[in-house]
């Protein structure tokens, strides 16, 4: 039944399932290897594993890899915890209350299609290079994103669920409080979920420039030296944050709603 | 004046960019206290949007409404209504789902628990209080909706074709459940529905309406014993019934193809 696997849409063993995802990771790292230990690349355009190895037990030794990581999380921490404090509450009046979305969609409208980036020199010439302008861009490039895709999911509450709070005897309050808000929470965690990715590429782009700490700048630093294996290892450093960020996203939504269906 | 008086409702939709529509055209129509009336209409004849201005979801371009020789202003719990679509809360459970209106009315977690428990073994779903909406079946779904809209004890019930998605044979079971719970309760109760055989199967009275715009084409009564069981659907008076409201619900798909 092996071409059944090539139909669309089946199911197929976990077994199977793994050991191609294990297979993968594999064909990836072996390729490295050949690359690397076969002498195809020099080390100061691919470093080998075992350098990044190195490097890593190096870095976690004298505390500077912890350090990095320390700054790069406080920054994306706290620039996605203030957008997130704002953009939900927000996010789910604009999609269900047609003054607020007035109020608000021209901005947002606009403000979706500007990079992030573009914002940086005024940034710097407003708030300076210091910590509160890395997360002022975290806040910037997460928030109007946000904002957009939770007041969707508020928009999307089906009509039916609220006109029958109020045959139930809901006050206007009462539907907001008991109705609007918990039916909103499956895709407000969804939304986050995806934004904390996003959140994440903003983090190097605003260590790029006018850093002296944290991964982006550990790796834009390691690159005016050709250290290649310091360059691998921010860059797995922030892949397996974010996987660990994701998981805690996973856990946090099958433990705070386990009402709603599995994503 | 009839317990729920209807008189002279009319309702135009002014879509953007899109001409007038008429949906209800001065509609007159009275419910008795503690009957079973169904309104039945081919799709689109604007049922829904009566049974929505009852609810106080939806406002009459012109008319009146009256409940107990009061005016209907907005929602209330005295008006409580089952949805086509599925909307029990999904974050609640089937216990919590049935408490929602009792609790509102600041009744103590004790007499709505009370209240709810006794609801949910009249639909059948004692075992299931703690379960929550999507792990239930449709017709499951429907019952607790049902249990809810009762848990509030409303003067009257407004049913907008609760069983329309569910397979026949389930629809079938619900019809004759609803039955069943309405023997006990006896309340007023406002169906629609756009199936015959269901219409005349639940009714006291059957109000036949018009293609679009919507009017009441004629109140027939249903003369039949009860507690009716499935033998009913193939009874003699069944069927002289059926006949008479087919003929009529033909006579506007006739006119409403046409446009």
């Amino acid at each position: 039944m092996a071409q059944n696997y090539f139909a669309p849409k089946v199911e197929i063993p976990r077994p199977l399932y793994v050991s191609l995802g294990i297979a993968s990771v594999a064909v990836v790292f072996g390729l490295w290897c050949l690359l690397t230990y076969g002498g195809f690349t020099p080390p100061d355009f691919l470093a080998p594993p075992d350098q990044v190895a190195a490097a890593a037990i190096k870095r976690i030794g004298n505390g500077s890899l912890l350090d990095n990581t320390e700054a790069s999380l406080t920054v994306i921490l706290l620039g996605f915890l203030f957008a997130s404090v704002l953009s939900v509450p927000l996010g789910i009046l604009m999609g269900s209350f047609k003054v607020v979305e007035a109020l608000i969609e021209p901005i947002t409208g606009f403000m979706r299609y500007i990079p992030v980036s573009a914002l940086i020199p005024l940034l710097i010439l407003w708030i300076g290079i210091g910590v509160e302008q890395k997360i002022m861009v975290i806040f910037l490039g997460t928030f109007f994103q946000q904002l957009i895709l939770i007041s969707d999911v508020s928009a999307r509450v089906s009509k039916d669920l609220i006109d029958c709070s109020y045959t139930l005897g809901a006050t206007k309050r009462q539907v907001i409080w008991r109705v609007l808000l918990p039916a909103c929470m499956p895709g407000v965690m969804d939304n986050l979920r995806v934004t904390m990715g996003w959140a994440w590429t903003y983090l190097v782009v605003a260590e790029l420039v006018a850093a002296n700490s944290g991964l982006g700048y550990m790796i834009l630093n390691a690159m005016r030296g050709l250290f290649t294996d310091v360059i691998l290892l921010g860059v797995f450093t922030i892949g397996i944050l974010g996987l660990i960020t994701d998981m805690i996203f996973k856990f946090a939504r099958r433990r705070l709603l386990p009402w709603s269906a599995e994503f | 004046m009839a317990f729920l008086d209807i008189t002279d409702v009319t309702v135009r939709f002014t879509p953007k960019r899109k001409p007038a529509v008429l949906a209800l055209d001065r509609v007159s129509l009275g419910v008795e206290d503690n009957m079973f009336s169904v309104i039945v209409g081919p799709s689109g004849c604007g049922k829904s949007t009566l049974l929505r201005l009852v609810a106080g979801l939806q406002e009459a371009t012109s008319g009146q409404m009256t409940l107990d020789g009061k005016p209907i202003r907005g929602p209330s719990a005295e008006r409580g209504m089952v949805f086509q679509s599925y909307t029990l809360f999904p974050w609640l459970t089937v216990r919590d789902n049935v408490m929602f209106g009792p609790k509102l009315k600041r009744k103590g977690p004790a007499e709505s628990g009370r209240i709810a428990d006794e609801l949910i073994a009249q639909v059948g779903l004692a075992g299931f209080e703690k379960s929550y909406p999507n792990e239930l079946s449709g017709g499951m779904r429907q019952r607790v909706a049902l249990a809810r809209a009762l848990a509030n004890d409303p003067r009257i019930l407004l049913m907008d074709e609760p069983f329309g998605a569910l397979d026949s044979q389930t629809r079938q079971l619900m019809q004759e459940l609803l039955l069943s719970i309405w023997q006990k309760h006896r309340k007023t109760v406002l169906f629609i529905t756009h199936d015959i055989d269901e219409a005349i199967f639940l009714g006291d009275v059957v109000h036949v309406m018009t293609a679009r715009p919507g009017r009441i084409k004629r109140s027939i009564p249903v003369e039949m014993e009860r507690p009716r069981g499935i033998e009913a659907l193939t009874s003699e008076p069944f069927m002289a019934l059926k006949r008479e409201v087919l003929g009529l619900m033909h006579e506007e798909a006739v006119i409403a193809d046409r446009g």
